[in-house]
């Protein structure tokens, strides 16, 4: 997708924090999720471009991606899926509620 | 400097102490943001607006050209065009009685919330009922990007393949409908499967109503346009048309 503009976005927030708490910038950690359309190689190669000359160069930026879960509604299980199969893994219902897949902060 | 933490102390005796702070919020904030805004100015006019997505050349012209024919007199139409170069399109669109804004986006691969905000002031919204945003012709880029719109229409035509919902799943899950085109020409084809369009559909847990249809010979399009007509009486619903929004603030940026 966007990385880069999603590295400044991301910058804006984080610099707005640092000077809140008259801070350091030191470690950025970021949680994925595989359906948020943000690609986390890409992300890693843009943050150090997205910082140079911002309060937070040099800062160190950590990606944690998080897994595809669906809960399902009508059985109630949990289980892992992936970004293009994600209805229930157990009974196959194809209205699951989610965790993890779309995170993007 | 202090050695443990950078900081501007010469010396505070210990370590640095460490805090996390979790940045709650959208990374693209800002554009969620101009996307509320531009909502707002659609749903104050009772305005409905369809973000029409796909591949280049799956008939989204085609089918905002068929669709305005058969909904002349029972809607107002405004059309939102996106495409890297040319009028192109907008043009097609103005032929058939239908204002028309164009956005040519340079090489930026989607519309954004901005770009349809600045193109939004080009049209009369008391004179309305129904805004089409047909976006920059891409199955990725677009899906990212919220405009304001109420409804996501995604196309997948006959000529394409049909494991498209497979291949490009942030997309086809972000659909309300999706739409199968170009089906007069299905039988010239023959490989595209729409049951196997549909499985791979329903496998992103969607109950998207899916449309096969074709914009040439009208063949099926009725059952598009009554879903148009049954998200349009949901809007009012929702939002009876009341005063204009007057733009007093400064452009969002």
């Amino acid at each position: 997708m966007h990385e880069l503009a999603v590295c400044q976005a991301l910058l804006d927030q984080v610099v707005a924090i640092a000077l809140e708490h008259r801070a350091r910038v030191q470690d950025v950690t970021v949680s994925i999720g595989p359906l948020s359309g943000v690609e986390p190689r890409l992300l890693a190669e843009a943050y150090p471009l997205a910082c140079a000359g911002s309060a937070a160069e040099g800062s160190r930026l950590a990606i944690e991606v998080a897994p595809v879960c669906v809960r399902c509604r009508a059985c109630g299980a949990e289980t892992p899926a992936r970004a293009n199969r994600l209805v229930c893994g157990c009974c196959g219902a194809c209205r699951p509620t989610w965790s993890g897949a779309t995170n993007c902060c | 400097m202090c050695e443990d933490c950078g900081c501007g102390i010469p010396s505070h005796g210990g370590r640095a102490t460490v805090e996390t702070v979790a940045v709650i919020g959208q990374l693209l904030r800002a554009n969620d943001d101009a996307a509320g805004h531009n909502r707002m100015h659609l749903d104050a006019a009772g305005v409905l607006a369809i973000n029409l997505m796909s591949a280049p050349g799956s008939g989204k012209t085609s089918l905002l050209e068929a669709t305005i024919e058969a909904l002349a007199g029972e809607f107002r139409i405004a059309v939102i065009e996106g495409d890297l170069e040319t009028e192109n399109d907008a043009r097609r669109i103005r032929a058939h009685g239908v204002p028309a804004v164009q956005i040519t986006t340079g090489s930026a691969c989607h519309l954004d919330a901005h770009m349809v905000h600045d193109a939004l002031h080009e049209i009369a919204f008391d004179r309305i009922d129904l805004l089409f945003i047909e976006n920059v012709g891409n199955l990725v880029c677009p899906a990212s990007f919220d405009l304001g719109q109420h409804r996501d229409v995604v196309l997948l035509s006959v000529t394409e393949g049909d494991d498209k919902p497979a291949k490009y799943p942030v997309m086809f899950r972000k659909a309300d409908a999706v739409l199968i085109t170009k089906t007069d020409l299905a039988p010239y084809i023959g490989e595209f499967d729409i049951g196997r369009a549909e499985a791979a559909l329903r496998d992103l847990a969607s109950a998207a109503p899916l449309m096969p249809l074709s914009s040439r010979d009208g063949n099926n399009l009725s059952v598009w346009l009554d879903w148009v007509r049954s998200q349009a009486a949901a809007l009012r619903v929702r939002h009876p048309a009341g005063a204009p929004h007057r733009h007093t603030h400064a452009p969002v940026s």
